[in-house]
């Protein structure tokens, strides 16, 4: 092959490699172009921080979303977070072998089950449950946080297994040849040790809890306003898309593609987070990292 | 002293906590699969998988759908695949470190982020009305692409980067040029990774559907042509729960895609299995 060809083939490879960002260009672009003017027509301030939702009164405002976004989120944190970091202790420290076989297969299938059936089973099973032991229609904050813990778990297990892992074995040893107990020494030791890569599985299920569209619909009832407790129903800014896109037409359009704007800001801060943070370890297996 | 549990009852009682989380992933697995499939596979008799949907799928099958979710993957793997593993290749072999490369890093990394729902409205404004591809096979399959771009990327480059270097150093001392190496030598060595990855990005573009609720269309018969409106099993799914279609056919549509994803698991897992082995073996 000539030495032309071989800088071809290069150049080529090089396009590919730039098709990602060219990608990302293209989709804020396009988002923006179409969510712009609805946030000029409507005045930022009033798209943002409004309370009122309504399109068939031209009222455009996205704060109620915004908290209902962040309270699932928050809700869906609290209890996923306790319940992933210890599995990814036990999977990295305590589990048998055999566990671990079991174990691990179990969390991969666990992010591989479409969203849809999440959200299905959660309309099933969870809403009546709801219903039957809170009362109420049993679509609420809590019901959506519940099937968004299981969503996000996951992530948070494998990315925090692998901190833990990646720990240098001479720590454990040292603090174990100190006579401490395997408990003292993952409280003291390796779980201070593996903190930063804790805390970006925690903003990886962030990412996740809040991009999270169909299965939250499914559950959380999608009324626009800021809940009260956790048994009121609520509104995610991604449900706000998808379950109006269908009819929206002229600003009300636009207001949707805004609504996508304020959901990539709130992603993009996540993101900046997260890379301040200093992550470097990509998860590979489990489809995607945020 | 104001130790009330001894070190050695900690070391007990927190052991017991990890080993219930650890059960109760599994459970939690469990009751969702086994309860699908329980519920689902009384429904998914041959009819209901080569059936065409009667009444908007209040009954009959759903052989459409199944093609529409094979059709839309395909193109969309066909189209990501190239790109990944082209991007990948560059990143891990040609590129050295400049600000090209962070930037191209960036973002793969911002895309593969993004929530499913903005490729969504991407999809719309993009390919179905500027680009005038219109609700399709097509607009869906790209927008899919643009999904499961980063999760090839990331796997083929991890893949072509962990091949043992003097493979790659002993063919270039024989003479032959860098593709011929990369084409030859390299890729050859990462091809189970890079199968691993496409598996994966299958898996992602098979269980989507925030992403193609607004590019692909709804329709209810089997899409020939690219061109031609479609509806895949998630969508086919989130319709016809919510809207209280057919209970009974919504069990059925959720348990063929609990189990098409279990086979995806199983398949990648067995080939990640397959291809530590051989690198351990040598």
């Amino acid at each position: 092959m000539s030495k032309t060809n071989e800088s071809l083939v290069e150049k080529g490879l090089l396009i590919t490699a730039i098709s990602s960002i060219i990608l990302i260009a293209l989709i804020i672009l396009f988002i923006f172009w179409e969510g712009i003017p609805a946030m000029q027509s409507y005045g930022f301030f009033n798209f943002v921080f409004g309370m009122d939702w309504s399109p068939s009164d031209n009222q455009y405002g996205v704060f109620p979303m915004i908290i209902g976004s962040l309270a699932i989120t928050g809700l869906s944190l609290l209890m996923a977070v306790p319940l992933g970091i210890s599995c990814a202790i036990f999977l990295a420290e305590i589990a048998p072998n055999s566990m671990r076989q079991i174990l691990r297969p179990t969390i991969q299938t666990l992010a591989g089950i479409p969203s849809v059936v999440y959200g299905f089973f959660g309309l099933i099973i969870l809403v009546p449950f709801m219903r039957v032991q809170f009362g109420g229609t049993g679509f609420s904050m809590l019901t959506a946080s519940i099937v968004l813990t299981v969503m996000i778990l996951p992530i948070i297990v494998s990315v925090s297994e692998d901190a833990i892992r990646s720990v240098p074995y001479e720590y454990k040893e040292a603090s174990l040849a100190l006579g401490s107990t395997h408990w003292q020494t993952i409280k003291n030791v390796l779980f201070p040790a593996a903190i930063p890569g804790i805390i970006t599985s925690v903003i990886l299920g962030m990412g996740r809890a809040i991009g999270e569209t169909l299965a939250i619909i499914m559950v959380a009832g999608n009324v626009v306003q800021i809940p009260g407790s956790i048994f009121d129903p609520v509104r995610a800014l991604t449900s706000n898309i998808a379950i109006e896109m269908g009819y929206a037409t002229g600003i009300h359009y636009n207001a949707l593609f805004a609504t996508g704007i304020v959901l990539m800001a709130m992603i993009i801060i996540l993101l900046v987070i997260a890379n301040y943070l200093h992550y470097k370890k990509k998860v590979t297996i489990g489809g995607g990292y945020l | 002293m104001n130790r009330i549990i001894s070190p050695k009852n900690a070391q007990k009682i927190m052991k017991t906590i990890f080993w219930a989380s650890g059960i109760l992933a599994i459970l939690i697995l469990l009751v969702i699969i086994g309860y699908i499939i329980i519920k689902g596979l009384p429904v998914m008799s041959l009819e209901f998988i080569f059936g065409e949907p009667i009444d908007s799928g209040r009954s009959g099958g759903i052989f459409p759908m199944i093609v529409s979710s094979i059709y839309v993957t395909l193109v969309a793997v066909l189209v990501a695949t190239p790109l990944g593993v082209g991007a990948a290749i560059y990143l891990a072999e040609y590129a050295g470190e400049n600000n090209l490369v962070r930037a191209i890093r960036f973002g793969t990394e911002t895309l593969a982020s993004i929530p499913s729902i903005i490729f969504g409205l991407f999809g719309l404004s993009f390919f179905v009305i500027f680009l005038g591809m219109g609700w399709s096979v097509l607009s869906g399959a790209l927008t899919l692409a643009i999904m499961a771009l980063p999760t090839i990327l990331a796997t083929a480059e991890v893949s072509i980067e962990s091949v043992n270097k003097s493979y790659g150093e002993g063919s270039l001392a024989l003479g032959a040029t860098k593709w011929q190496t990369v084409y030859r030598v390299v890729l050859p060595a990462a091809l189970p990774g890079i199968t691993t990855g496409v598996i994966l990005g299958m898996g992602r573009a098979v269980a989507e559907a925030a992403a193609i609720l607004y590019t692909v269309g709804a329709a209810l018969s089997i899409p020939i042509s690219l061109f031609d409106p479609a509806r895949p099993l998630p969508l086919h799914l989130y319709m016809l729960a919510t809207e209280g279609i057919s209970l009974e056919n919504a069990y059925g549509t959720a348990a063929v895609l609990v189990i098409l994803i279990l086979l995806i698991t199983i398949i990648s897992n067995s080939l990640v299995d397959r291809y530590s082995k051989k690198m351990m073996g040598r």
